[in-house]
């Protein structure tokens, strides 16, 4: 571990033990009440997802296209990070609709999407798990599927009928809010890149051992 | 009968334009207030803690397995790049 990642993880574990107290100093929102602070752990998790969804499949394309061996254990760490985060985003959210919105989901189009691009991740990590021989390109493939989604995603807010706060909501935040916000947004941003440099460092070490294995295996 | 299977079609087509329109439209940007309301409390607080406590766990959760995934292939590493030499 270097001691960017180490220092990353620190100053991010810092940032969580500390998140509470910030967070509760933010105001209440008018409509929602208490549950909207639900958001300041929501809105980060699912900027990782998509961030991560953006890695994972500019990595894929540098695999593909300019045959960059090293990207690949890249799109590895990050399609991970798109699941752990996604999942994240796609738990945290309905609590907050439950209350907001007096349901636990609804299917409009930035929900279905995030959920399509959540599963497309999945199938990613499956398809490495037990694809095989050539899963790698495959899975590289689907990633890039799965980074195209995300423009979708971010504006489908602004685009159809949708119970889900608009794009418009951060820009418009009062100080007050931004502030909680921009710190937990950092937080998750420095454990993200943390633990995508940990991941990648994963997938290189096990190719590495499945090279030692090949060649103790002729020798 | 041709106008009131017209009238049918029409008023079938429009019930989920109808239903659309009666959502609570999305809101625009946030507006803080000092108090929430009583009755409110209680309900949003479970919510909440679940919420965080969710993240919470999941992210320690992830932490920890990748680090013990990393130490076991930094050891698997060092005992065959030994066994190499």
């Amino acid at each position: 571990m270097t001691t960017a990642v180490k220092a990353q993880l620190g100053i991010a574990a810092l940032m969580f033990a500390a998140s509470p107290w910030v967070i509760n100093a933010a105001p209440h929102e008018a409509t929602m009440g208490l549950v909207y602070k639900i958001y300041f752990y929501h809105m980060p998790s699912a900027w990782m997802f998509m961030l991560g969804a953006i890695v994972a499949g500019v990595a894929s394309a540098r695999f593909l296209f300019a045959k960059r061996q090293a990207s690949d254990a890249t799109a590895v760490a990050a399609a991970e990070l798109a699941v752990v985060f996604g999942l994240l985003a796609l738990v945290t959210g309905p609590l907050w609709a439950r209350k907001a919105w007096g349901v636990w989901w609804v299917w409009d189009a930035r929900l279905t999407s995030s959920l399509m691009l959540f599963l497309i991740f999945v199938a990613y990590l499956l398809l490495r798990q037990f694809g095989g021989p050539g899963s790698e390109k495959l899975s590289a493939g689907l990633a890039l599927f799965g980074m195209a989604n995300v423009p979708f995603i971010y504006v489908s807010v602004n685009y159809w009928r949708t119970l889900h706060p608009k794009t418009s909501v951060v820009p418009t935040l009062p100080v007050e809010m931004g502030i909680p916000l921009w710190f937990c947004v950092t937080a998750f941003l420095l454990l993200f890149l943390a633990l995508l440099s940990l991941r990648a460092t994963l997938e290189r070490h096990r190719a590495r051992i499945d090279a030692l294995y090949l060649s103790h295996d002729e020798a | 009968m041709r106008y009131l299977r017209l009238l049918f079609i029409v008023t079938l087509l429009s019930v989920p334009a109808v239903a659309a329109a009666q959502q609570t439209p999305s809101p625009d940007e946030f507006v803080p207030i000092s108090e929430i309301p009583a009755e409110e409390q209680i309900p949003a607080i479970n919510l909440v803690a679940a919420a965080y406590a969710f993240v919470w766990v999941a992210l320690f959760g992830y932490v920890w397995s990748l680090g013990s995934r990393l130490g076991k292939a930094e050891a698997d590493l060092t005992r065959l790049e030994r066994k190499d030499h």
